[in-house]
């Protein structure tokens, strides 16, 4: 038989992983909502996943390629910048879902106990359907343009899950943060949008001022596109201290997403 | 079970509230970084010990505000505790209220399914009790339209089925058996009943008097957060009754009373003390005046039985009943229907504006005789069932 304890909560308290795996069918459930509500709701679901990002990385191609007239590392710039869409849809994605999660489980919250960390973390799952099927077109168009990226293809799926965590590290801190300050949600979307003009996404560092490339190596974001730009357009491999930094900061920003999410947990029910 | 020591407190702002936004919460900052916010502390739970031993069906009783529901959110981990400790043997599930979890989009099916994962069931435990959940809640047919095609009555049951069928060693409810229709709320009973007996701990918070003493067979009577009494159904029954009787003493002391004041009622009576269950109740509500106050207020007397349940609304405004502030008024009000059974009936007396002025709970009391008023005579429970008589008859068409 289990016993459960329940005590008053301490200051910092870590997540309860073996908690976590026990309601793991929580996870899995929240995660096939979303796929199902999103994919049945919307008849064009799977349209709709598609042609967002083809028409960004259109405009960004016309904007950035043709009227400003900048390089994208010798690459078609419609694939340069839907590999950069691709990346940044991941990662944005992933912080969007999850920041609002937990407001809008207000009334389960209230209800009903189960680890409330799933409640940021059930966004990835839908995110990351979209993004195999938007990386289906994108493999069509790296045919179509004959691009072969080579071996590095196959550590694709470790950068992909690292920015999501990236993501989902934000996100978490954001969501528990919003249950108490409500105006995140009005500032968090303005600030992914100057965050997804400062990393380049739809242009490439190398076109960046000599004297503001230090700027941007202090970005995380840019790193990742890197990686994914190497991984899937064979352009050159970024820095070994590219590959360490994604790594780190990856986990270290999800861990201290969890802390914050945790402190802010034991209040939930009593300030949603 | 075992609880020591359980405290909650909880923090109310004086000076605002506590800041609901970021900036607002810098700007604060910002004006004052040393001081900490003013706020009051409230107590909800304050010091309760006690056991609930291995299978009993426990009833949580107790006025509105005693920490009753604060209670079963501490015990299913809803909210964090403040002080003291909770040990549980086996898992806690909840019922609190049925259908949170549910979403309108998703089918019958799918919401079973995500409704036993919320509540703590396992993938296997939901498929194994799947078909009984469909077969009690009776919506086989609904099982793959979406929830929100669902009537509310469907909707209701579904969920309740899924969280009956819950395993868990410790079952927590409050207030969720008043669902569906009586026929759907006799086998809710029945199957909560059938948990307690097999040798479930049941937890049941419940305004229902006769609920709590058809399903438990213990008691915890809170008042105002603390631990009042515990032992058997009856007692904490008594006390919960008599805990009208003292209530409605100190209410009589207008300055006590809820609402903003601006106008009290000083005085209520009954007609008489002691009623036929089918004459007619007279109560006569004396209003004070307020010059200062400018256009007219309304007055509305509840009716309650002896277990605290409002049996009838008397709202002056649906009667055209509005009256002056500026004078004093005494107000009769004559209730004719519904026929009341034989009992002790408390009387709560609110005067309103746009807000309550004065909300004066337990006013009057008054008792009804243990006559017949039908024609025939019958044995005891051929009254016993419902909350009220009516005036009827049979005929033969």
């Amino acid at each position: 038989m289990v016993q459960t304890v329940i005590t008053p909560p301490g200051r910092f308290s870590a997540p309860n992983l073996r908690e976590m795996w026990n309601a793991r069918e929580v996870l899995y459930r929240f995660g096939m909502r979303d796929i199902v509500l999103r994919y049945r709701q919307t008849a064009v679901g799977v349209v709709w996943v598609l042609l967002q990002p083809l028409v960004s990385a259109g405009i960004f191609s016309i904007v950035f390629g043709q009227v400003a007239g900048l390089s994208s590392d010798g690459k078609p710039y419609f694939i340069f910048s839907f590999v950069g869409m691709l990346a940044w849809n991941l990662f944005s994605q992933v912080l969007n879902r999850s920041a609002g999660s937990m407001v809008g489980s207000q009334a389960l919250i209230s209800k009903v106990y189960f680890p409330r960390i799933l409640v940021p973390l059930s966004g990835i799952l839908s995110v990351f359907v979209d993004f195999v099927i938007a990386l289906g077109l994108c493999i069509v168009l790296l045919f179509v343009y004959g691009i072969n990226p080579g071996w590095p293809v196959l550590l694709l799926p470790l950068w992909a899950v690292l920015i999501a965590l990236l993501g989902a590290g934000l996100g978490l801190a954001a969501s528990a943060i919003m249950v108490r300050y409500r105006d995140v949600a009005y500032v968090l979307p303005w600030l992914v949008q100057t965050l997804m003009f400062a990393s380049p996404v739809a242009y490439s560092v190398s076109d960046v001022p000599s004297n503001l490339t230090t700027l941007f190596n202090l970005n995380p974001l840019a790193w990742f596109l890197d990686l994914f730009r190497w991984s899937l357009l064979g352009t050159p491999a970024p820095e070994p201290w590219k590959f360490v930094g994604a790594v780190v900061v990856s986990l270290v920003v999800l861990t201290w997403g969890m802390f914050v999410f945790q402190k802010f947990e034991r209040e939930f029910a009593d300030v949603i | 079970m075992r609880v020591a020591g359980l405290g909650k407190t909880y923090r109310i702002g004086l000076s605002g509230d506590r800041p609901t936004t970021a900036v607002e919460a810098a700007l604060r900052w910002a004006r004052n970084p040393v001081r900490r916010g003013s706020h009051e502390l409230f107590d909800a739970l304050d010091d309760l010990t006690f056991d609930i031993p291995w299978g009993e069906a426990t009833g949580i009783i107790g006025r509105n505000g005693a920490g009753k529901s604060t209670l079963l959110k501490v015990l299913t981990r809803i909210t964090a505790p403040t002080r003291g400790r909770i040990e549980l043997n086996g898992r806690i599930g909840s019922l609190l209220e049925v259908g949170t979890g549910f979403h309108p989009e998703l089918t019958g099916r799918e919401n079973i399914y995500l409704n036993g994962a919320l509540l703590g069931m396992t993938r296997g435990e939901i498929r194994r009790h799947f078909d009984e959940i469909v077969d009690f809640s009776g919506v086989a047919q609904f099982l793959d339209t979406p929830v929100k095609r669902y009537s509310s009555g469907m909707y209701v049951r579904l969920a309740f089925s899924v969280a009956a069928h819950l395993e868990t060693e410790i079952l927590a409810i409050d207030e969720v058996l008043a669902v569906g229709d009586a026929e759907f709320q006799a086998k809710s009973l029945a199957k909560m009943r059938d948990v307690a007996k097999d040798g479930r701990t049941v937890l049941f918070v419940s305004h229902q008097v006769q609920t709590v003493t058809a399903l438990c067979t213990s008691a915890i009577y809170l008042d105002k957060g603390r631990l009042a009494y515990e032992g058997d159904v009856a007692g904490a029954l008594d006390l919960y009754r008599r805990s009208f009787e003292k209530f409605a003493l100190e209410q009589r002391d207008a300055g006590t009373r809820p609402g903003s004041g601006e106008l009290r009622a000083i005085d209520v009576e009954i007609g008489e003390d002691q009623l036929e269950p089918d004459g007619e109740k007279t109560i006569l509500v004396r209003v004070g005046a307020n010059p200062k106050l400018i256009g007219s207020y309304f007055v509305s007397c509840h009716i309650n039985d002896v277990n605290g349940s409002v049996l009838v609304q008397c709202d002056s405004r649906v009667v055209g009943g509005w009256y002056d502030a500026a004078t004093e008024h005494t107000i009769r009000l004559t209730v004719r229907t519904p026929w009341l059974k034989p009992g002790r009936y408390t009387v709560d007396v609110f005067v309103c504006k746009t807000g309550v002025l004065d909300a004066w709970e337990g006013a009057a009391g008054f008792e009804v005789l243990p006559h017949n008023p039908y024609p025939e005579l019958a044995g005891d429970e051929a009254l016993t069932k419902g909350l009220v008589l009516a005036d009827f008859d049979y005929k033969e068409d």
